[in-house]
């Protein structure tokens, strides 16, 4: 004798320990919220198909960002409108998972417009359910893509009008015009039949999956009492009267049975080949000098990174500065963190013999590291023959690549030696200019009193310069 | 009543009153209370009869666990197994309104909602 129950979902947890605060036994939708009964048959689907613990949630930007709260499986939370994207990365990478892909309209139809449509048109192996309430519900009922012609939202106090806004997005309709999609459906959550129509396309898009079979999309005309302004029941009401009329029910493409599963097995490149592909790995070559690469004939690429507060912006615009006064062509660009102190910097240099195309620099000639982070994160970007300088009194590493000269500084050190922490970028400026011919101490000489206009400053940066300078020549030496 | 083989069991605590399960019951039997949960919200409320188990309001509201419908209630009854005792159990229903009953073997008091602690013979 099996006991007939009906209730509370193993695909969801017993208590809802990630949500905040003091409430762990209510979801945090609105009364009479359609995302709760939706919500309701997926974890009954999986449950019963047995998926819910090979499940990959992916829930989206709106009231359902916070599924993972509720359901008892995999849960990844996506960026506004990427909901398919995610889906697509996880179930190419874990075939074998049952990957839904949640979103609502504002986020699938407007911001992530581009995504569902690809993703569609791939035909990815994922199930997709889309909540089409006819309006933004989580930031306030704004005007959706979905919106009805004359419906009042807040942003549109006088109802969506043909002129200004054109037309409500069937997406659906949409969707199943693509050729990739197996299972496309619209149904309701207004009444006990439509909630069992509901329940039945949940399943079915679920199972396609389990088949292998595709894509599926289900959309469900669901209910938002309080951005509608309404009650529970009235905006059950409202979606029979109004709603229906302009998305209309039922199956608009379902090929799950003509189709063949798919092949999910991928071309993957090896993994041991993986790190070279993604530029992680380069190979390592002995140092050879002649092929030094830093010089005046060579344009320079310089990027400069450390911690906000170093000099590290200031000493980028010094040498874009010294070479304009070599008369080449310069660009700076900084990248740099909210904070003033603290917090991660860099910038670009480029010093050209021509017009510089793009200020940005990914693989610098010469990478100047005045702390540990940026060493390990721009090291392995130098250019073969390049030069990394960092401040060695700083970095508890050394640089592991064996094809650039590597150029140890103590340049907080002797900062602190000369009086003021703060010059250990124009030590290394001097060694800049000893070690190598591309830049000319004259020109820096000359140069150093048009950035240090108070006598006591420059005193001191042209003896931190100096100090590098000597650093720099001995190295070469 | 003839056909009045269920038993529904609110959990008062999980339910936000939106009423959807008094609207949708086709047999009439759930009313919302006129008390308040400790959220602020008067939770539904079975009558205390009449329920067929047909399960419409477990599907018609949006709440995971505020409604659980035992489809027929003389079933589980008889299938209920004591954590006591564990032979010669049975439930008795003492508050068919807040959804309480009472293992016969041990006296101990069973919350219906709470069904996931309970344990069934197959």
């Amino acid at each position: 004798m099996s006991v007939n129950i009906l209730g509370k979902s193993k695909g969801f947890y017993d208590r809802y320990e990630r949500r905040p605060g003091t409430n762990k036994e209510q979801t945090h939708y609105c009364p009479g919220c359609g995302h709760g009964i939706l919500h309701k048959l997926i974890a009954e689907a999986l449950t019963d198909f047995g998926a819910s613990e090979n499940c990959v949630f992916v829930s989206p930007v709106g009231c359902s960002v916070f599924a993972y709260y509720y359901f008892n499986a995999g849960n990844i939370q996506a960026a506004h409108g990427r909901a398919p994207a995610v889906a697509t990365g996880v179930k190419r990478a874990m075939p074998e998972s049952i990957v839904i892909s949640y979103q609502g309209d504002g986020d699938l139809a407007a911001i992530g417009g581009n995504e569902i449509l690809h993703a569609a048109n791939r035909g990815e192996s994922i199930t997709v359910f889309f909540v089409n309430n006819a309006i933004y519900g989580m930031t306030g009922g704004q005007m959706a893509p979905t919106t009805l012609i004359g419906q009042k939202t807040t942003t549109t106090p006088y109802g969506r009008t043909l002129k200004n806004e054109g037309y409500p997005m069937r997406m659906a309709e949409i969707i199943a015009s693509l050729e990739s999609p197996v299972y496309v459906e619209r149904v309701m959550l207004a009444d006990t039949r439509s909630i069992n129509a509901a329940r039945k396309a949940v399943r079915k898009g679920i199972m396609n999956q389990i088949k292998q079979k595709g894509f599926s999309f289900v959309e469900v005309l669901s209910t938002c009492p309080t951005g509608w302004k309404m009650t529970a029941p009235q905006s059950q009401e409202w979606i029979k009267s109004t709603l229906v009329k302009n998305f209309p029910l039922g199956v608009l493409k379902d090929i799950a049975l003509q189709v063949e599963p798919l092949d999910l097995s991928l071309n993957l490149a090896p993994s041991s080949r993986v790190p070279k592909l993604i530029g992680l790995e380069k190979e390592k070559l002995d140092f050879d000098p002649d092929s030094m690469k830093i010089s005046r004939e060579i344009d320079q690429e310089i990027k400069i990174a450390g911690f906000g507060g170093q000099g590290v912006l200031s000493l980028g615009v010094w040498l874009s500065e010294i070479g304009m006064h070599e008369d080449l062509q310069v660009s700076w660009i900084p990248s740099y963190g909210p904070e003033m102190r603290g917090g991660t910097a860099n910038c670009h240099v480029k010093l050209s013999h021509n017009s510089i195309g793009s200020p940005l620099v990914t693989n610098p000639t010469i990478l100047i590291a005045m702390n540990r982070p940026s060493l390990e994160k721009f090291e392995a970007d130098v250019i073969e023959g390049g030069a990394v300088l960092y401040d060695s009194s700083l970095i508890d590493i050394e640089p592991t690549r064996k094809d650039v000269r590597s150029i140890p500084i103590p340049a907080t050190e002797i900062a602190n030696e000369l009086g003021n922490t703060r010059i250990s970028n124009v030590v290394i400026l001097g060694v800049l200019a000893g070690f190598s011919d591309f830049l000319d101490p004259a020109v820096v000489q000359r140069v150093l009193p048009l950035i240090f206009k108070k006598r006591h400053l420059l005193e001191i940066n042209l003896k931190a310069f100096q100090r590098g300078l000597e650093l720099g020549r001995e190295l070469l030496a | 009543m003839a056909n009045a083989r269920g038993l529904v069991a609110v959990n008062v605590e999980e339910c936000k009153g939106c009423k959807l399960c008094v609207e949708a019951c086709p047999v009439d039997v759930l009313h919302l209370a006129a008390s308040y949960n400790t959220h602020g919200y008067s939770p539904a409320e079975y009558d205390g009869e009449g329920c067929t188990g047909c399960g419409v309001c477990f599907y018609a509201c949006p709440e995971p666990g505020a409604i659980t419908v035992y489809k027929n209630w003389a079933d589980a009854q008889e299938a209920y197994v004591c954590g006591v005792k564990k032979v010669g159990s049975r439930l008795t229903v003492i508050d068919s309104v807040k959804g309480l009953a009472q293992c016969e073997a041990c006296g101990q008091e069973v919350i219906l909602s709470d069904y996931s602690n309970l344990s069934f013979s197959e």
